[in-house]
């Protein structure tokens, strides 16, 4: 079975918060039972302080889904309402010690609950724009939708591009038979043939010739900043999906040092995301760029090494 | 306590007598049965007699029918594929919508490739209509694989019959019998079909063992070309020391049919109305009526499975469950979902699965443990009130994006 962690064991065995509450004035119901996981979650607000005072929940879903709806309890209870809808999927794994990549769903689920409920208390209606498809890469949980999703908006047209843009198929490389079937399926609708031939057999990125000058296309710097922050800001909303952002911090000749910022911010998948921005700034400004994350900038190397003891 | 093992139709636990036939085959007769020396030659000599065994077990008319392979999915693979390549014209399928993935994932592949797959529907307790599968039999279809007892409610598929019907219009019939053979008694000298499937670890045989039989002057292709082995029809060194386990285990299957289909039985129905009896909303799936004799599938209604399966683990009970999470997946079971079982009730769905060696106290210590955790669930479940579901269940909690 599953490889939970001790503390989603615990949570699941001695749930915390459970159950219909008595007063509430704030409540969410999201989930999907054809996906065999719905929550329940009732808040009692206090209007002058906007405190949350009491949280529980009501779960149908498997052992990770009701672990994730007992840890949400406890972080929110006490927290104002301000304070809560700050708090992402990833803050609810973190506080479960992590979550297998097929259950990272069950943490995105209890957010949800938390966003529509605190809705309910202010009388707003919430609306969810998340669809979920079946999961297609298992090292960085990214679903079918999400990729068919980007294939369309971005035009994608090889399986090293998917990666770029969603992390799929950049660990071990088994689902790239399903990133293909989908681009394939994709472009067929847009009247175009996946080209078998253009798949690389490894998805090592290339790495960058060194030698490369920025030849800058001839803009001018303002006209090419303005470039990379337009790019950026297409990125944004994936980024902001997964609870993070990104900043443009400097730009010196062909090295670009951006931030990562909140969940993307000491993320595993860090570098995978600055290599995707890579790949899109390198299309769009047509020439050969690398992106440095701005930690890197200020920092004189010896001082990035942290101590790891602690 | 020891812990309670009823997940028999996963995989079973090899049968001592099965492990102590194979041993010799480790250190000793270690040799190559193809080799002309003495290390060979006895190995030979036991595969020899392990096939009769398989044969006796299957009512085969000959030993030759029997192909050894490495596992039911391989022979499901080799059946289907040989007889496209046989049948090079014939761009149809008929299988149904309740197989083994080992048979519909292949099968979802052929689809892509251009070949058509009817797959039969059934009914709300799992059985075919045999109009439809009439009707779709022509011989535009390559083959018919249809299996033989459902893994997850044990339901039981005429196939002798459907063979009888496929021979008629000229069209190869193949049945994965994995969770059937041991359990059902069968006589494949007496019927129409061409190819089926065995798992070795179903019925107390190791791990990496199957077998594809083949009737006699059934056209086919094998799927492994190279040595001889098989007579050719399955290149490869044979595993020599499980093909002996399994002809033990087909030995030892004969000797326990009978107790399979009495004592076996009697606990399975003792659990069942053990636990029917006690909790509330829940019902059996599956045509209860035509069923192996070893398996109880129970949905208990507005939970989920993994959760009945971690706590059913703490209480040291191993069982197995239709929910999508046990999959990672996100639909449940197709077969729940096949038999049109609602969503709030194929998420709950819990397979016990015996074998002879469960006893009457371990099952009476199961029917102690389920109605608990049943209970423990439902209180955590917004569809279930303080003794109930809630009325309307469906309107009372009716999440975004359901």
């Amino acid at each position: 079975m599953w490889d939970y962690s001790d503390k989603v064991k615990e949570h699941f065995f001695q749930p915390r918060n459970v159950g219909a509450l008595e007063g509430a004035n704030g409540i969410g119901d999201v989930g999907s039972i054809s996906c065999g996981d719905a929550l329940r979650l009732s808040l009692i607000v206090n209007p002058d302080t906007d405190v949350i005072e009491d949280a529980r929940f009501q779960t149908f879903g498997c052992g990770s889904a009701i672990a994730s709806s007992s840890a949400l309890t406890e972080i929110i209870k006490g927290m104002k309402v301000e304070e809560a809808l700050k708090v992402t999927n990833d803050d609810i794994a973190d506080f479960l010690d992590g979550l297998p990549p097929e259950k990272m769903h069950c943490s995105v689920m209890g957010r949800e609950a938390l966003q529509a409920a605190i809705a309910n208390f202010k009388g707003e209606e919430w609306a969810d724009d998340h669809e979920e498809g079946a999961l297609v890469c298992k090292c960085f949980a990214v679903d079918e939708k999400l990729i068919e999703g980007l294939v369309r908006a971005h035009n994608l047209h090889t399986v090293q591009e998917v990666t770029n843009y969603t992390k799929a198929g950049g660990g071990c490389c088994s689902c790239h038979e399903g990133i293909e079937e989908i681009l394939m399926r994709v472009m067929q609708e847009r009247g175009e043939i996946f080209d078998a031939d253009s798949a690389p057999a490894v998805a090592e990125p290339e790495p960058l010739p060194i030698a490369a000058k920025a030849s800058g296309g001839g803009m001018t710097s303002v006209q090419r900043i303005r470039r990379i922050e337009a790019v950026i800001e297409s990125i944004r909303p994936n980024l902001r999906m997964d609870g993070g952002d990104a900043e443009l911090v400097e730009v010196d000749g062909n090295t670009i040092y951006i931030k990562m910022i909140g969940a993307c911010s000491g993320c595993g998948m860090a570098s995978m995301t600055i290599g995707g921005i890579q790949q899109r700034l390198m299309e769009e400004l047509g020439e050969f760029i690398k992106v440095v994350p701005a930690e890197k900038l200020a920092q004189p190397p010896q001082q990035a090494k942290k101590v790891a003891h602690g | 306590m020891a812990d309670i093992y009823l997940d028999n139709n996963a995989t079973t636990q090899c049968d001592p007598k099965v492990v102590e036939a194979m041993l010799p085959f480790f250190l000793e007769q270690f040799g190559n049965p193809s080799s002309i020396h003495s290390f060979g030659a006895g190995v030979g000599r036991a595969l020899g007699k392990a096939r009769k065994q398989i044969q006796a077990l299957l009512g085969a008319a000959h030993d030759s029918e029997i192909i050894l392979t490495s596992c039911g999915t391989e022979s499901d693979n080799t059946a289907i594929l040989s007889a496209l390549k046989c049948f090079p014209n014939r761009k149809e399928i008929i299988t149904t919508t309740v197989e083994h993935p080992a048979v519909l994932a292949l099968c979802a592949q052929l689809e892509k490739e251009g070949y058509t797959i009817h797959r039969l529907k059934v009914d709300k307790k799992g059985r075919l209509d045999l109009d439809e599968y009439q009707r779709l039999l022509t011989p535009n279809v390559a083959i018919v694989s249809v299996m033989w007892a459902n893994n997850e409610t044990g339901t039981l598929f005429p196939v002798e019959e459907m063979a009888e019907l496929a021979h008629a219009v000229g069209v190869q019939f193949h049945t994965d019998a994995v969770q059937a053979v041991g359990k059902v008694a069968i006589d494949l000298k007496k019927t129409k079909i061409d190819m089926l499937s065995v798992s070795g670890h179903k019925l107390h045989a190791p791990k990496g063992i199957g077998v594809l039989y083949l009737k006699r002057g059934a056209r086919f292709r094998p799927l492994f070309r190279g040595g001889h082995q098989e007579r050719g029809r399955r290149a490869g060194t044979e595993n020599a020391a499980s093909v002996v386990g399994l002809g033990k285990a087909c030995e030892l299957a004969m000797e326990h049919i009978e107790f399979e289909n009495s004592q076996v039985k009697a606990l399975r129905d003792r659990l069942e109305q053990g636990i029917l009896a006690q909790v509330p909303n829940c019902f059996v799936t599956g045509d209860p009526d035509n069923r192996l004799p070893n398996t109880a599938n129970i949905a208990f209604e507005y939970i989920e499975g993994e959760g009945i399966l971690m706590l059913l683990n703490k209480a040291g009970i191993a069982a197995s469950s239709g929910s999508a999470c046990t999959s990672g997946s996100l639909e449940p079971s197709h077969v729940m979902r096949a038999m049109d079982i609602p969503y709030t009730a194929a998420h709950g769905t819990i397979r016990f699965s015996l074998s002879r060696y469960n006893t009457q106290v371990e099952i009476d210590r199961v029917i102690a443990a389920v109605p608990p955790i049943v209970a423990e669930l439902r209180r955590l479940s917004p569809y279930w009130g303080e003794d109930g579901p809630v009325t309307e269940p469906e309107k009372a909690f009716a999440p975004v994006y359901a």
